[in-house]
C-alpha cells in the first residue's frame, strides 16, 4: 500500500477498495518495524492516528470526504498538536503539551488525515542534518550511515521509508528543500505568508514557512491546497484568493524560460551532483524549455545576512523559554537568575545556545547598525538580484545542496561548514521566494535534488515543472531497497 | 545662586478597548488571576500577535489633539528583557517609528499660560505583574494585565516646578478622557505618570535625574516632585552627587525612597517585530478620525464664555470632564436655551454639589439630563420659585420622582391665585394688629415681616410678588 501515489490511495479509499483504518495500521505496523532503527519519529500516536482513521472511513462512507480524507500525516515536532507533545526536539519542551493545534494541523485535521505521529528535526530547526535533536539523529533510509538532512529530516526520512505517505515540514534557511533532496522526495516551500505560521514554534518569524514534503509533485499539490490558505490569526499570513495548487499540473513546458545562474554553479559545489543537476535541466529542455543564463551575484551575501538576521530574531523567539510557565525547568533553583540560568542552559543544546547568542550580540547596543542593519541590506540586495534575474526567465533551476547528504558526524564539529550546506537555498527565503526539491538521481546512492526557485506566488508552475519531469522520470517513485 | 528645576513626564494611559492590543482577551480590571490570558498573553509557543485595530484611531485621536505629527508608517518593535511577569521574554513596543510624533500641550499656572512640547506617543502592551505573599514562600504571576493597550506620551524636560508638572499632568488627564481613549481611572493603574526630575544651575548642562514611579494621585505626584526637588538641591549643596535611580513616593512619610539603582544601561536589544506589519495611516483615515472628534475642553471652554456668556470660571467647571459638559449641554438643549446662567448656576450650585456630597460621578447621578431641565422649566414658568425648587432637587436626588411628580405629589405648584393671597394677606394683617399699627406710624420694615409671615402660612408657596403687591396694596388701604 505505501507504493501508491497519494491519487491511487485516494482512489481506493473512495471506491471503498480499502478503509482509512487499514491503511493507518499499515504505516503504524511500518513505523513499528523500521523506526527504532531510523529514529525518524519523537512521537508515535497510534491511538490518535485509529480514531481519526474510523471518523475519516465515516466521512467517507457518508460522501462528505475529500481527496485527501482517509490518508495519514506525519507532523514535524515543531507543529503545536493539541493534546500530543510537542517538543522541537528539545529537552527544552520535552514536557510541553500544547492545548491547541496549529493552522495547518487543524486544516489537515478538517481534510480528514489521521495523524501518525510527530516527526524529528534539529532542535528548534536549527541545523541542516537533523543531528542537533535532543532525542538523536535520524538516519538517513537510503544510507544509515548519512544524515537525512535538516531540519525536517524526520519528515524526509518518514516520506522516503515509507512510514508516512505525507509529511508537514518547514523552512527557514532551506529546512524542507535540503532534506528533501537529501532523502530523494518533493519538498516544497512556499512563497512566505502563503501558509499561517499560527501554532508553528518559531525559529526566525520573517523565513519561517510551513510546507508539504511528500513522494510527488502532484501529492504536494495536493497538500498544498489543505495547508494553505489566509488565517487572520497570523499577521503576515497573505490575504489572496483561495488557490488551486493542483490547477496547472498537465501544463505543456514549452515556451518555458528557465533560468541557470552562473554563481549557483561555481566553486563548492560536488562535481557529480553538477552534472545531476545538468542532466536534470537538460531533461526538462526535452520537454520544450528554453535555457538561459542569468545572473545571481550577491549569492555569497545570502549566508551571512542570514546567520546574523535568523539568530536575531531567535534568540528573541526563544526568550520565553525561561522555566517559568512551562517547558523545562532546573532543579532547585537558588533564585530569580539562577532559574532563568540553569533552565536555559540545561534546556537548550548547544547549536541553539550558539545561535542565540550570535543573534544577541547582532541585536547589542553598539553592534546594531554593524550587524543586524547591515545583514537587512543584504538581503534587500539578494532579493533584488531575483527581481532582476525574473525579468529573462520564468523559473530558476539549479543544485538544492552542494553535495548529496554527508556522514553522521561528519560536520557536527564545524558549524560553519554545516552552514554552508544551505547556500543555495538560503537566498530564496530571504527573499521569500518559492523553491521546490525534485529527486533528480543519485551520487554513490545517496539521492540529489534539483532546485526550481520561482517568483511570488508561482508556486503552481514550480510544481507543474516537477510534475512534467516526474512524467518522463522515475526518480521520485524509487525506494531504497531495505524499505520496499 | 538659584537652581533651575527640569522635569519631563512620562505617562501611560491605558487605551478604552474592549480586549488587548494583540489577542481577543478581555481587559476588564479586578478578574481572578490569570483568567483574563490567553495562550497568545502566555506567550506560549507558536502564538502570535494581531493587532487590535481600535488603538490606531484612539491614538491618532490624541496625535491630532496635540498638534502633533502622526507616524504615516509605525513599527511595532521588540524591547528584550527577561522579568517573569513578562511572558514572551520581550514587550511588543514602538521605538523608531512611533504612531505620534512632535506635538504641543498648552497648560496654565496661576493665570500664565505655557507651551509643553510632547516629544511622541507610541503604542505597547503592558506586562503582567507579580504577586508576593499568596502563595507562601513563592512569587505568584497574575497575566491579566499583560498584553492591555497602552499609549505611553512622553512630554519634553519643559516643566520647571512640580505646579507645572501636574498642570500637565491633569490637562493631559482631562485631554485623554474627553476624547474618550482612556478612562483615566489613576486607582487601578489606566492613567500612570512617571515623573524624571533634576535640578541645574541656570546656563549648565541637565542634572542626574531620578525617575518617580507609580504615584496615583496628582496631589502626591506634587507633593513627591516638591521633596525630589529640595532633596536634590540639598544633596548638591552639601557637595553629594544625584544617582541616576528609579524612587517610589512614601505617602505616610512624605519622602521618596530610592527602588532601585541603574548602575549600568539596559541593552533592550530592540529590533522590529517580524511578527507584526507596519501600521500604514493613509489621509483618508485622519481625516475620518479627525471629523470624529468632539469638541476638546479649550475650545469648548471658550465657546461657553463667548456664546453663553458664562464666566471663565463657571465655564471651567462645567468643562471639568465631558460627562459634565455633555450633561450641562444637554440640560440648555432640553430648556430651550431660555436661561442659561440659570442652567450654569443649577449645575455648579445644585448638580456638582450633590456629586460631591455623595462622592459621584456624573454618569452615577441618580438625577439625569431630563429631570434637571424639568425643573429649570418649572422654575423658568414659574410653577416653583427658586427656593421651592432646592426641596424639588433633592427629593428627585433621593429618587422621588420628575420635579413634575414630586411637585404634584407635595403640593408645592406656586399660589398665584389673587384670592387665594388676599385671604393669607387678610389673615396675617388681622392676626398682628399692634405690628399693623407700627407699620402705620412710619416702621416700614414691618414690610419684611409681614411678608415672612404670609410665606409661611403659605408654605412657602405664594409667588413672592405677588404677596409684596398685594400687601402694599392693602396696607395703603
Amino acid at each position: 500500500m505505501h507504493n501508491l501515489t497519494i491519487k491511487q490511495m485516494s482512489e481506493k479509499l473512495h471506491a471503498g477498495e480499502i478503509t482509512s483504518v487499514q491503511l493507518t495500521q499499515h504505516y503504524l505496523d511500518r513505523i513499528s518495524k523500521y523506526d527504532a532503527e531510523l529514529n525518524a519519529y519523537v512521537t508515535v500516536t497510534p491511538e490518535l492516528a485509529i480514531a481519526m482513521a474510523e471518523e475519516a472511513d465515516k466521512m467517507l462512507a457518508s460522501g462528505e470526504a475529500g481527496l485527501l480524507t482517509g490518508i495519514p500525516v506525519a507532523h514535524k515536532d515543531i507543529f503545536c498538536t493539541d493534546g500530543v507533545k510537542t517538543s522541537c526536539s528539545s529537552k527544552m519542551l520535552d514536557n510541553f503539551i500544547a492545548p491547541y493545534d496549529a493552522h495547518v494541523v487543524t486544516q489537515l485535521k478538517k481534510a480528514g488525515m489521521p495523524i501518525l505521529g510527530k516527526t524529528n528535526m534539529d532542535e528548534f530547526a536549527m541545523g541542516s542534518s537533523s543531528e542537533s535533536s535532543y532525542y538523536g539523529p535520524t538516519k538517513n533510509p537510503w544510507d544509515h550511515k548519512a544524515v537525512p538532512g535538516g531540519s525536517s529530516g524526520g519528515a524526509a526520512a518518514v516520506i522516503a521509508a515509507g512510514l508516512a505517505p505525507m509529511a508537514t515540514g518547514t523552512d527557514t534557511g532551506g529546512s524542507i528543500r535540503q532534506p528533501a533532496s537529501f532523502c530523494g522526495i518533493t519538498g516544497i516551500k512556499p512563497t512566505y505568508g502563503s501558509v499561517s505560521r499560527f501554532g508553528i514554534v518559531a525559529y526566525a518569524s520573517s523565513f519561517d514557512q510551513a510546507g508539504p514534503m511528500t513522494r510527488s509533485a502532484e501529492d504536494s499539490a495536493w497538500m498544498l491546497n489543505a495547508m494553505a490558505g489566509f488565517d487572520e490569526r497570523d499577521s503576515t499570513s497573505l490575504q489572496r484568493e483561495a488557490v488551486d495548487y493542483a490547477a496547472d499540473l498537465g501544463q505543456s513546458l514549452k515556451g518555458l524560460k528557465v533560468g541557470v545562474p552562473a554563481e549557483y554553479f561555481g566553486e563548492g559545489l560536488d562535481a557529480d551532483v553538477e552534472a545531476v543537476v545538468r542532466n536534470a535541466i537538460a531533461e526538462v529542455e526535452k520537454l520544450g524549455a528554453e535555457v538561459v543564463e542569468v545572473h545571481l551575484p550577491n549569492k555569497d551575501l545570502a549566508v551571512p545576512s542570514y546567520y546574523v538576521l535568523a539568530p536575531a530574531e531567535a534568540s528573541s523567539n526563544l526568550s520565553r523559554f525561561d522555566g517559568v510557565r512551562f517547558g523545562y525547568r532546573c532543579e532547585n533553583p537558588k533564585d530569580l537568575q539562577d532559574l532563568y540560568k540553569r533552565s536555559r542552559s540545561e534546556g537548550f543544546g548547544a547549536e541553539v545556545k550558539r545561535r542565540i547568542m550570535v543573534g544577541a550580540y547582532a541585536l547589542s547596543a553598539g553592534y546594531y547598525d554593524a550587524y543586524y542593519l547591515k545583514a537587512q541590506k543584504l538581503r534587500r540586495m539578494v532579493r533584488d538580484d531575483f527581481t532582476k534575474a525574473f525579468e529573462s526567465c520564468d523559473v530558476i533551476m539549479g543544485p538544492v545542496a552542494p553535495t548529496p547528504a554527508f556522514n553522521i558526524g561528519e560536520k557536527t564539529d564545524d558549524p560553519t561548514s554545516m552552514y554552508l550546506a544551505d547556500l543555495y537555498t538560503i537566498p530564496v527565503n530571504l527573499a521569500g521566494l518559492p523553491g521546490i526539491s525534485v529527486p533528480a538521481g543519485f551520487v554513490n546512492d545517496r539521492p540529489v535534488g534539483l532546485h526550481i526557485v520561482g517568483p511570488y506566488f508561482s508556486e503552481t508552475k514550480l510544481l507543474n515543472i516537477a510534475h512534467q519531469y516526474q512524467q518522463v522520470t522515475d526518480w521520485h517513485t524509487r525506494m531504497p531497497a531495505q524499505y520496499q | 545662586m538659584s537652581w533651575e528645576v527640569v522635569i519631563g513626564l512620562e505617562i501611560h494611559a491605558q487605551l478604552t478597548t474592549n480586549t488587548k492590543i494583540f489577542s481577543g482577551s478581555s481587559i476588564a480590571y479586578g478578574a481572578e488571576p490569570n483568567t483574563q490570558a490567553c495562550p497568545i498573553d502566555v506567550g506560549m509557543p507558536g502564538m502570535l500577535p494581531v493587532l487590535n485595530e481600535a488603538v490606531i484611531g484612539k491614538s491618532v485621536m490624541l496625535g491630532l489633539a496635540l498638534n502633533a505629527e502622526i507616524g504615516r508608517k509605525s513599527v511595532f518593535d521588540r524591547k528584550n528583557y527577561f522579568y517573569p511577569d513578562l511572558p514572551k521574554g520581550y514587550q511588543t513596543s514602538q521605538f523608531n517609528y512611533p504612531i505620534v510624533g512632535k506635538g504641543t500641550l498648552e497648560i496654565e499656572v496661576d493665570g500664565v499660560k505655557k507651551t509643553i512640547g510632547v516629544t511622541r506617543a507610541h503604542l505597547e502592551e503592558d506586562a503582567g505583574k507579580s504577586i508576593h505573599g499568596a502563595v507562601p514562600g513563592q512569587t505568584g504571576i497574575d497575566l491579566n494585565r499583560a498584553g492591555t493597550p497602552l499609549l505611553e506620551i512622553v512630554s519634553e524636560p519643559d516643566l520647571s516646578s512640580a505646579k507645572e508638572a501636574v498642570a500637565y499632568a491633569r490637562k493631559m488627564h482631562e485631554l485623554v478622557q474627553y476624547l474618550g481613549i482612556c478612562d483615566g481611572n489613576m486607582q487601578e493603574g489606566s492613567f500612570r505618570v512617571d515623573s524624571n526630575v533634576s535640578v541645574r544651575r541656570p546656563g549648565e548642562p541637565l542634572g542626574t535625574r531620578a525617575e518617580l514611579k507609580n504615584i496615583n494621585s496628582f496631589r502626591f505626584i506634587e507633593k513627591a516632585i516638591e521633596f525630589e526637588i529640595e532633596r536634590q538641591i540639598e544633596l548638591l549643596e552639601s557637595g553629594g552627587q544625584v544617582v541616576q535611580e528609579t524612587r517610589l513616593y512614601d505617602s505616610e512619610n512624605d519622602v521618596t525612597r530610592s527602588m532601585r539603582t541603574k548602575e549600568e544601561a539596559n541593552d533592550y536589544r530592540y529590533f522590529p517585530c517580524p511578527d507584526l506589519l507596519p501600521v500604514v495611516i493613509t489621509e483618508e483615515t485622519i481625516e475620518a478620525i479627525s471629523a470624529s472628534m468632539p469638541e476638546l475642553p479649550d475650545a469648548k471652554r471658550a465657546r461657553y464664555v463667548a456664546d453663553f456668556g458664562l464666566s471663565d470660571y463657571d465655564a471651567g467647571v462645567l468643562t471639568g470632564s465631558r460627562d459634565m459638559a455633555e450633561f450641562f449641554e444637554s440640560v440648555v438643549e432640553k430648556t430651550g436655551g431660555k436661561d442659561i446662567k440659570l442652567c450654569a448656576n443649577w449645575m455648579i450650585t445644585g448638580f456638582s454639589g450633590a456629586l460631591n456630597k455623595d462622592g459621584l460621578s456624573v454618569k452615577d447621578a441618580p438625577v439625569t439630563a431630563d429631570m434637571m431641565a424639568g425643573m429649570l422649566n418649572r422654575i423658568s414658568d414659574n410653577t416653583i420659585s427658586g427656593k421651592i425648587a432646592k426641596q424639588v432637587f433633592d427629593a428627585m436626588w433621593n429618587g422621588e420622582g420628575s420635579a413634575d411628580e414630586i411637585i404634584e405629589s407635595k403640593g408645592l405648584k406656586q399660589i398665584t391665585d389673587t384670592g387665594a393671597i388676599e385671604a393669607l394677606v387678610d389673615e396675617v394683617l388681622a392676626n398682628n394688629p399692634s405690628q399693623v399699627e407700627a407699620y402705620k406710624g412710619g416702621q416700614e420694615k414691618m414690610l419684611g415681616y409681614f411678608v415672612g409671615q404670609i410665606m409661611k402660612a403659605s408654605g412657602g408657596q405664594a409667588n413672592p410678588g405677588q404677596v409684596n403687591q398685594i400687601l402694599k396694596a392693602k396696607l395703603s388701604d
